[in-house]
């Protein structure tokens, strides 16, 4: 029997076999305890093994386990027993769940780019290679994530070998193994050297293009842009441009779609020049795809993309196209326009923005669809940079008025999240006489989270223009309110003045606010006297003692 | 048969297959009443051939393993290469069951979804665990199924017989005593972690503490969810379909089609909506969908109306536009008030190498081959004599009843179900004039010679007619047709002359 001092420890390794998947996973969560407790000769003769065994259990146990065994070098005695902890990680590399082996090998990889050279050409090297002959498709996918950390410290026959694996795995039967292959393929070249990558990792990158499989040639596409960039610029036009080129009009809309995401580190792959000639014509023609979803990530791109171009030749070969994407039958597409837009203004300079940008811009605002309106007003300052208020308020106000008034709760909630961003950039004239009225509107709202969104707006406000202002054109207002007949509103109130108090400071807390709290306990409805209570309770640090 | 290749017609027919009884299980005994629940209403064969599943109404899947080969034993790569003698035929046994599917109640809409299991799909073996899909009309279930070891556990730090009596001792440092700590589910008390945490530990770690020690003695078969796909249709699912791509899957329902991957159950992409703007104006309805078996972004569907849509997924995001539609021209003046009802197509299926797909509509297979949409490479009549008794049909709502096929593994022969527990198999390599009736029976040949009076009836079907209003009843021809006896559902084994069918609650298998 053990002793006292020790029960706890006892109870968590027994758990280790719990029937209970909870306790189990409580155990294996606190592995380094166990771990210490039997000290590091015993960890890595007796519970490393028994580890290994233990692969029969639950996957969230496993995961629990993948995850705790990434970290557990310290335990086993250091880096020159880091070994040790291998063959536990193989068993996990093999199981059916995805994010069991997914974690098991950053674990591998963790421990694998710890571990001393020679140990990884014993050990490291062979588990790779052995996952890589795997029966099951399952440790061959696991590989295939295990290369780049393998590769470097492999002596020149070893490397050639593991390069010809990595190449099988590439053409293997299980279109699982392919994907897995073509994600690693970046991080497997980063380690080659330049020789073998133009030879070797080009000719496997060629055939991940060509694979049937789209799930296959898609990965391929994200792939492109890191071997880009390992490879020389003269090499990358020779050998992936002529790739992206060829996808950017594949038939598959998910591969063009692919194509749209990654076109910009593309361009910093390759350099300004064939950017010029040959990305700019795919990217339009990208714009102008025939597939919404490949219009939408390409019109995400629009100011990252003629931000690396002149400013010319964003004019000559962009801005037609984002004049046609702002009147695009897809709301989607003109939504992410609309959140990407303003950026290009300081690109094209303020006489081409007024001249070109502002009408779609305006257009914009004007769109049906409250997503797109909202996305231009979001981003308000960048414009507000370039073009100047006066031009900008006169088609402004209609929009957020309609905005604010909008059938949907969540619009009018999204606008109220901007009045003060709207306010700081406007400034208090404009605000008083356009949007004052809307502001103490929204308290009246039908939807308690506009009510309550708006007696946050109503602090954010007095925090930006000062509590003289404030208390000129807020508090009167908010304060008639208490003498509304519906509670609900009555309660919004008070819900603005606990808001309120902490930016208007004691003075005007005691004179203004507090009375209005002290009649409303009198209220006839008993949720209107508990929140009183509520609010009184949040002015107490702000009020005198003396009150 | 109306096909055939005429520049092939030097090649032989394969011969006529001659089929016999191999095996049945849940047979029925003579007067035993069938449970509703028992009813089987999926079939499927795996990949390989050598596991067969079975769902039923009462939300069950019954899982068969193949037992003539399990003594090559080798790994999974000697398995697929391995010809199987011609001598031996599939032979079967039960491996588990489990309840995939639980009667629900959906509040929201006042609806009661049945616990029937429409279809089963197999998904990818790994490591020796079994997966598969399994969905009734709203909810589709992944399932693994998998061998454990049961573990018996000795040599524990702490006797469990004397924990009770420990733990008044015990209680001040774990802070509760073990039994209660079992009972919050493994909630860590914060005093006992930072006892731990507290504590030193010698360099050389304490001898006296063991790990458990686990010995292992005999296995069994575990199923587990996996995961759920569920709230992604408001019709009734009638179809689901894997991708060769080994990640993704489909699901249709009467208007929608979308589409999964295996791993992400939260979310899933509509890629067909048929669901007009008005649904007054609907007019036709998805009926079966399924993936082509190589090519990952091709898919067909079915329609209500009898045609046949093919569609690219790489075209768009939503393939409301098909790339291919199959439609049989109606001959003029034969139009009836059945034409559009018996046209609806009840089950599509793929050859093997994706060039051929079989429909199968009320009253006929039909094969078409892919690159000719002009119309069927062949027709064949299931039951033809049914038609001047279309309107018995019509009023029993039999006419409504959903028939499936298939083809063998070499594309060679079509199969499918008829009433009075037949089912019928066509030769379709060119010039094959082969056209077997079977019953699902130990004596599949029976109907064969076919006799105007047979009295081999067993009463209790006979009784069951006579309560159910006279569904059987002799047609101009003497035969008999029992119309509360259909088979819907059979497979075709992938790679041997071997049918699995589903009579009422009876799983009936034969080979040649």
């Amino acid at each position: 029997m053990v002793d006292e001092p020790l029960y706890p420890i006892a109870v968590l390794i027994d758990e280790l076999k719990n029937d209970d998947i909870q306790l189990r996973l409580n155990s294996i969560r606190r592995l380094s305890t166990i771990a210490r407790a039997l000290g590091e000769e015993r960890t890595r003769k007796e519970l490393i093994p028994f580890l290994s065994e233990n692969n029969d259990d639950d996957d969230e146990v496993l995961l629990a386990m993948a995850e705790e065994l990434g970290v557990f070098i310290p335990y086993v005695g250091g880096i020159e027993f880091a070994h040790v902890l291998l063959p536990p990680l193989e068993t996990l590399c093999t199981v059916e769940e995805t994010c069991v082996r997914d974690k098991a090998v950053e674990s591998l990889c963790r421990i694998g780019s710890q571990m001393r050279e020679t140990d990884l050409v014993d050990s490291f090297v062979p588990l790779v290679k052995r996952l890589a002959g795997g029966e099951w498709f399952t440790a061959r996918v696991s590989a295939c994530g295990l290369f780049h950390i393998a590769y470097p410290s492999a002596s020149e026959t070893l490397k050639a070998e593991l390069r010809s694996v990595f190449g099988q795995l590439c053409q293997d039967d299980m279109p699982m193994v392919r994907r897995a292959a073509a994600t690693n393929l970046g991080k497997f070249a980063a380690t080659m050297e330049p020789a073998h990558l133009k030879t070797d990792i080009m000719q496997i990158f060629e055939d991940l293009t060509q694979d049937d499989q789209d799930s296959v040639r898609l990965l391929a596409v994200e792939g492109c842009a890191a071997l880009g960039k390992l490879l020389e610029p003269q090499d990358c036009v020779a050998h992936i441009l002529p790739v992206i080129v060829n996808f950017s009009q594949d038939k598959s809309w998910r591969v063009r779609y692919m194509v749209a995401n990654q076109l910009y580190e593309l361009c910093e792959a390759v350099g300004p020049e064939p950017t010029k000639t040959d990305l700019v014509p795919s990217y339009v023609r990208l714009l102008r795809d025939n597939e919404a979803e490949v219009r939408i990530a390409a019109a995400g791109k629009v100011t990252k993309f003629s931000r690396i171009l002149s400013p010319e030749l964003a004019i000559q070969h962009i801005l037609p196209c984002v004049k046609e994407l702002s009147s695009d039958s897809s709301q989607h597409v003109r939504s992410a326009l609309a959140s990407v837009i303003m950026g290009m203004a300081p690109v094209l300079g303020k006489e081409a923005t007024i001249e070109q940008l502002l009408p779609i811009f305006l257009s914009l605002l004007k769109d049906e669809f409250p997503d797109v309106r909202l996305n231009i007003i979001s981003k308000l300052d960048q414009v507000n940079q370039v073009i100047g208020i006066d031009l900008l308020s006169q088609s402004l106000l209609p929009a957020i008025v309609e905005l604010a008034e909008d059938r949907h709760w969540r619009v009018r909630l999204a606008i109220i999240e901007y009045i003060p961003l709207l306010a700081s950039q406007l400034g208090v004239g404009f605000f008083d006489d356009k949007l004052g009225a809307l502001c103490m509107q929204w308290l009246q709202d039908k939807v308690y989270s506009i009510r309550d969104a708006a007696a946050n707006n109503l602090k954010r406000l007095a925090e930006e223009f000062g509590p003289d202002w404030a208390m000129q054109h807020i508090v009167p207002q908010v304060l008639d309110m208490i003498k509304n007949p519906h509670y609900l509103y009555r309660m919004t109130v008070l819900r603005a003045i606990s808001l309120l108090a902490p930016v208007m400071g004691s003075e005007i807390t005691c004179s203004k606010l507090l009375p209005v709290v002290v009649t409303a306990s009198k209220d006839r409805v008993p949720n209107i006297k508990f929140n009183v209570a509520k609010v009184l309770q949040s002015l107490v640090p702000i009020v005198d003692q003396s009150i | 048969m109306n096909g055939g290749d005429e520049g092939d017609v030097a090649a032989a027919p394969p011969p006529q297959l001659d089929w016999k009884f191999s095996q049945v299980f849940g047979e029925r005994t003579a007067g035993e009443e069938v449970q509703e629940v028992d009813i089987i209403s999926a079939i499927e064969f795996d990949k390989s051939g050598d596991h067969l599943a079975t769902g039923d109404r009462g939300g069950r899947v019954v899982l068969f393993e193949r037992t003539d080969t399990k003594e090559n034993g080798g790994s999974r790569k000697d398995l697929e290469k391995t010809d199987y003698p011609t001598s031996r035929h599939p032979e079967f046994r039960y491996k588990t069951e489990f309840q995939s599917h639980e009667p629900e109640f959906d509040y929201l809409k006042s609806l009661e979804i049945e616990e029937k299991i429409n279809k089963i799909r197999w998904c990818q073996t790994a490591n020796g665990a079994l997966f598969l899909l399994s969905t009734n009309d709203k909810t589709i279930k992944f399932w693994k199924v998998q061998e454990k070891k049961i573990k018996k556990i000795a040599s524990m730090n702490i006797d469990p017989s004397k924990v009770v009596g420990k733990s008044d001792i015990a209680s001040s440092s774990v802070s509760s005593s073990t039994n209660s700590y079992l009972a919050n589910g493994g909630y860590k008390d914060k005093s006992s972690t930072n006892l731990i945490n507290d504590f030193k530990f010698p360099s050389g770690g304490i001898p006296s503490l063991r790990l458990p020690v686990v010995t292992y003695n005999e296995t069994s078969l575990v199923p587990r969810c996996r995961r759920v796909y569920a709230h992604a249709h408001d019709y009734h699912i009638n179809s689901i379909s894997t991708n060769s791509d080994g990640e993704t899957f489909i699901s249709a329902d009467d208007l929608r089609i979308n589409l999964w991957n295996l791993e992400i159950s939260n979310q899933s992409f509509n890629i067909v909506d048929v669901k007009p703007a008005n649904m007054e104006d609907l007019t036709e309805v998805i009926t079966c969908a399924e993936f082509h078996p190589t090519n990952c972004s091709t898919l067909a569907y079915s329609s209500s109306k009898g045609s046949i849509r093919l569609i690219d997924l790489r075209q768009s995001a939503l393939c409301d536009k098909h790339s291919k539609l199959f439609e049989e021209q109606e001959a003029p003046g034969s139009r009836s008030f059945f034409t559009e009802i018996i046209a609806s197509i009840s089950d599509i299926k793929f050859g093997r190498d994706g060039r051929y797909i079989l429909s199968r509509d009320y009253m006929t297979l039909k094969l078409w081959d892919i690159n000719m949409d002009s119309g069927p490479v062949s027709t064949f009549q299931v039951h033809e004599h049914l038609r001047p008794r279309l309107c018995d049909l019509y009023e029993n709502d039999s006419i409504f009843d959903k028939f499936e096929c298939c083809l063998s593994g070499d594309g060679q022969r079509v199969a499918t179900g008829s009433y009075s527990n037949l089912f019928r198999v066509f030769g379709c390599g060119p010039g094959s004039t082969e056209a077997t009736t079977l019953e699902a029976s130990k004596n599949p040949m029976r109907r064969q010679v076919q006799t105007p009076s047979r009295p081999s009836r067993s009463l209790s079907s006979i009784t069951r007619a006579v309560r159910r209003g006279g569904g059987e009843s002799p047609d101009a021809n003497g035969n008999s047709f029992d119309f509360t006896t259909k088979l819907l559902h059979l497979a075709w084994h992938p790679s041997e002359n071997s049918i699995a069918c589903a009579a009422a609650n009876s799983l009936y298998m034969y080979y040649s």
